[in-house]
């Protein structure tokens, strides 16, 4: 019941543990999460703009060439790339492997390592070779 | 004959309620994997074709987003991934929102927000597919 006043003890909340690398890694899941709900407005954002026509789609290559467009696809492409690999980490454990204490450490640091690395290695392939955002 | 022998840890009153099983607890889980796993190799063809685009002019983009398999690709993503975010966001307002009205608006603006999402992109998607 919702509405009942109880005097029960609680399970203890997030202050009382020591932080762990698992357990940031799953807040920041869910947070990146959040972030890509609300940035699908921005995919929609240049869909839109490119079937509108060249005026549209103008706005939308001026905006993402200032420093704040570019904070937020650079943050969008590292939350896209960490969700996503932290999702694949939960698929692994789904599965019913990867939770020893080695494997879960191994795993969520390879998660983070590898979302940071991608993020930087697409960055520099868009800058170096693709000629960046124009 | 009434037959009043108990066949189920429900109690009446909860039956009449309509609470307790549904017959429909694994189906969320299990369209939030379904639509993960899908999401991985799309997410993968949806960031070459935005990092192909990059720098191109807009009659480029438009010719490039346009093509069928691109298109299809983008389309595929579109209602993947925005199912995805519809089933999570509904945990997240599941596990914050406790008051009953505010969690029933909050769970309906997520239905609209997503269908809008998708119908938004989708409808540019095949604009510029058809040239319209």
């Amino acid at each position: 019941m919702a509405e009942a006043k109880t005097s029960r003890p609680l399970s203890p909340h997030l202050q009382i543990y020591r932080p762990m690398l698992t357990m940031m890694m799953s807040i920041v899941h869910r947070i990146t999460g959040g972030a890509l709900y609300f940035g699908t407005l921005l995919l929609v954002w240049w869909l839109i703009a490119a079937a509108a026509g060249p005026n549209a789609y103008a706005s939308v290559q001026w905006f993402m060439e200032t420093l704040l467009g570019r904070l937020i696809l650079f943050g969008y492409t590292w939350a896209l790339i960490h969700h996503m690999l932290g999702g694949i980490r939960h698929l692994i454990w789904d599965m019913g492997y990867g939770f020893g204490p080695a494997e879960r450490e191994w795993l969520t640091v390879a998660t983070l390592v590898g979302s940071v690395g991608f993020t930087i290695l697409l960055w520099l392939v868009g800058y170096l070779i693709m000629g960046g955002i124009r | 004959m009434t037959d009043h022998t108990p066949r189920s840890l429900r109690t009446p009153l909860g039956r009449v309620r309509h609470l307790g099983s549904a017959r429909s607890g694994t189906r969320h889980f299990w369209h939030q994997r379904l639509t993960s796993v899908a999401n991985v190799p799309l997410t993968v063809a949806v960031i070459v074709i935005v990092m192909a685009l990059l720098g191109r002019n807009h009659a480029a983009v438009v010719q490039i987003l346009g093509s069928t398999f691109v298109a299809v690709t983008m389309l595929l993503f579109v209602v993947t991934s925005v199912y995805h975010m519809w089933l999570g966001m509904q945990v997240i307002i599941e596990d914050y929102v406790h008051d009953e009205l505010r969690k029933l608006v909050a769970l309906m603006a997520n239905t609209f927000f997503s269908c809008a999402v998708a119908l938004a992109a989708a409808f540019a998607i095949l604009k510029l597919s058809f040239g319209l």
